[in-house]
């Protein structure tokens, strides 16, 4: 059974229809890939299935379990985890702070007015743990907002994971980065899914990024779904290339 | 957690140090043991206000009506309750902090400014309550009739109604009490949960934080701390009037938080410190006392937006 089931999800702003009538199936262990030009609805997309919105019409189902009407915040508790396209961390807290937060409300314990010395020792354990798998272990005591964007990002990353997630879920992880941090970030993705069998679903615009990392890629146009098959069939796909990889120019694009 | 903006030990010593030595050391530099009071009371006030200001991030301008209900709870209990000090300021506390959970409730899905309009609102409603209502609270001059009586714990008799340093003590006691719980809260998880509210919302809701229901518990907590305060400060005057709950005084508390620092812990207290200081010494050379506060409040937000504590701060991080 999938992890994840989108059914005819749908999304109107106003007039604007942001998503039309999405149904998108992700299977657990799978790396799934949403990629489309600039305003196709792929953040919507992403706000529907994290609850940030709730659809027009249409539902979300998490686990077999319809979680159409779930808060966002309760959702994060079923297992769902998210970044952001813009970078959504606590500035004015150090590296170590964020983490710790994200694993004391993943442990539960976020209405505990006190906790123990051992709890207080695990939380610790835990950062240091995510700090080193992140890469970020020399940058524990420094304040998140004076991080370069690369290292914020991975920050991001690494707060999601805190807290234990089925499904992660990022929205454009590489958006502006360089080659090598492009690369890095891809390889911890990469890492995630392979050696934590963790199931991921990406918002991308580097398509190198896209067909190295993805199972499988759905291609949403104009709100609506135009594609979803393996990185083969969609490259050859001739409705993707007329909407999107037939421009060459918006493949690199951010 | 180590704090990102956690209290050097030193400090911490030597603001003991002062307040334990304050009725000694006060008379010296032209001060009395009853402004030292003053501080301390309005300090836990805005100690209480910046709870939510500095560490939730979340604006009540009106904060005075839970001080002024503390007020006039612990008031009108000494009057028509008990002659008990201890159960008074219970009373008081308890008056002001259901009220601010009940009324807080209504207000959580507010963000930025229309939280802080209806707190002000809400503080105005309580301001004419006490105002209009002369039979309970005797409206515009104020609640007499009542004074704080001596504590007799065991076989203690301690005498805070006549001796003004063993009074100082029990508001020092009292005070130290407050700030401990409420520094143990905010290095709890829930604390956390706090700062990241006040850090992004948007982040701390995708972390799994129900970001109304913990802006309510702090902000009911809020007023539980700042209607002990209003408690104190009646029995420190053995009065209460309408003005402890207008929103001029709301404005000065968060001038207190903002002058002292809002992102540190002391920081209102020092605010409290200044302000109360400056309105007793100008406030006998000139009527126009407010104006020099002002001119302190424009220099410190615009030179110095992390306040006086966080000059000191920069100061010793250079």
């Amino acid at each position: 059974m999938s992890l994840l089931d989108v059914r005819e999800a749908s999304k109107n702003f106003g007039s604007l229809a942001a998503v039309r009538g999405v149904s998108l199936s992700v299977r657990a262990g799978e790396l799934r890939a949403v990629i489309g030009p600039n305003g196709a609805g792929k953040t919507t997309f992403f706000n529907l299935i994290t609850g940030a919105f709730r659809p027009t019409s249409g539902s979300i189902h998490l686990d077999g379990r319809d979680i159409t009407a779930v808060a966002a915040w309760r959702r994060v508790t079923l297992g769902m985890a998210r970044t952001f396209q813009i970078t959504e961390i606590f500035p004015e807290l150090t590296l170590a702070e964020n983490l710790r937060i994200s694993f004391e409300v993943a442990s539960g314990l976020r209405l505990r007015p006190w906790i123990s010395r051992a709890t207080a020792a695990k939380l610790h354990r835990d950062v240091e743990e995510m700090l080193d798998l992140a890469g970020l272990a020399a940058k524990a005591g420094r304040l998140v907002g004076e991080l370069s964007h690369g290292d914020q990002r991975a920050a991001e990353i690494a707060m999601a994971l805190a807290l234990r997630p089925r499904l992660l879920l990022l929205d454009e992880p590489t958006a502006g980065m360089g080659e090598q941090e492009t690369y890095d970030v891809a390889q911890l993705i990469r890492r995630l899914h392979r050696d934590r069998n963790l199931t991921i679903v990406l918002i991308e615009h580097d398509m190198r990024v896209v067909f190295h990392l993805a199972d499988r890629i759905a291609v949403l146009d104009q709100g609506s779904l135009i594609a979803d098959g393996t990185p083969a069939e969609i490259a050859a796909n001739a409705a993707v290339q007329a909407a999107y990889l037939g421009k060459p120019n918006d493949a690199g694009a951010a | 957690m180590k704090e990102s903006g956690r209290t050097h030990p030193a400090v911490l010593v030597a603001i003991w140090v002062l307040l334990l030595l304050a009725p000694y050391w006060l008379g010296l530099v032209g001060g009395y043991t009853a402004l030292g009071a003053r501080v301390l009371v309005l300090g836990l006030a805005a100690m209480s206000l910046n709870f939510l200001l500095g560490f939730t991030g979340v604006l009540s301008f009106g904060h005075a009506a839970w001080f002024g209900l503390g007020a006039y709870g612990t008031g009108l209990a000494l009057k028509w309750v008990a002659a008990s000090t201890p159960l008074a300021l219970l009373l008081g506390t308890l008056l002001g902090g259901a009220l601010g959970a009940v009324l807080g409730a209504m207000l959580v899905r507010r963000r930025g400014i229309y939280f802080a309009m209806v707190t002000i609102a809400y503080g105005q409603v309580f301001y004419y309550i006490a105002y209009r209502w002369n039979a309970l609270t005797g409206g515009d001059d104020g609640l007499r009739g009542f004074s704080r009586q001596p504590l007799e714990i065991g076989p203690w008799h301690i005498d805070i109604a006549a001796n003004g340093v063993a009074f100082y003590y029990f508001v020092l006691a009292c005070f130290a009490a407050a700030v401990a719980l409420m520094a143990l809260l905010l290095r709890s998880p829930f604390g956390h949960s706090l700062l990241a509210i006040r850090e992004n919302e948007r982040r701390a809701r995708f972390l799994g934080i129900p970001v109304e229901f913990h802006i309510w518990i702090a902000f009911a907590l809020s007023c539980v701390f700042i209607s002990f305060a209003g408690g104190l400060y009646a029995l420190l005057n053995n009065f209460a009037d309408p003005n402890n709950l207008h929103y001029s005084l709301s404005g000065d508390l968060v001038i207190m938080a903002v002058l002292g620092g809002m992102r540190r812990f002391w920081g209102p207290l020092l605010g409290a410190a200044v302000f109360v200081v400056l309105q007793d010494y100008v406030s006998s050379l000139t009527t126009n006392w407010m104006s020099f506060i002002g001119l302190l409040f424009v220099a410190v937000v615009l030179f110095f937006p992390r306040g006086l504590l966080g000059i000191a701060r920069r100061r010793s991080l250079a």
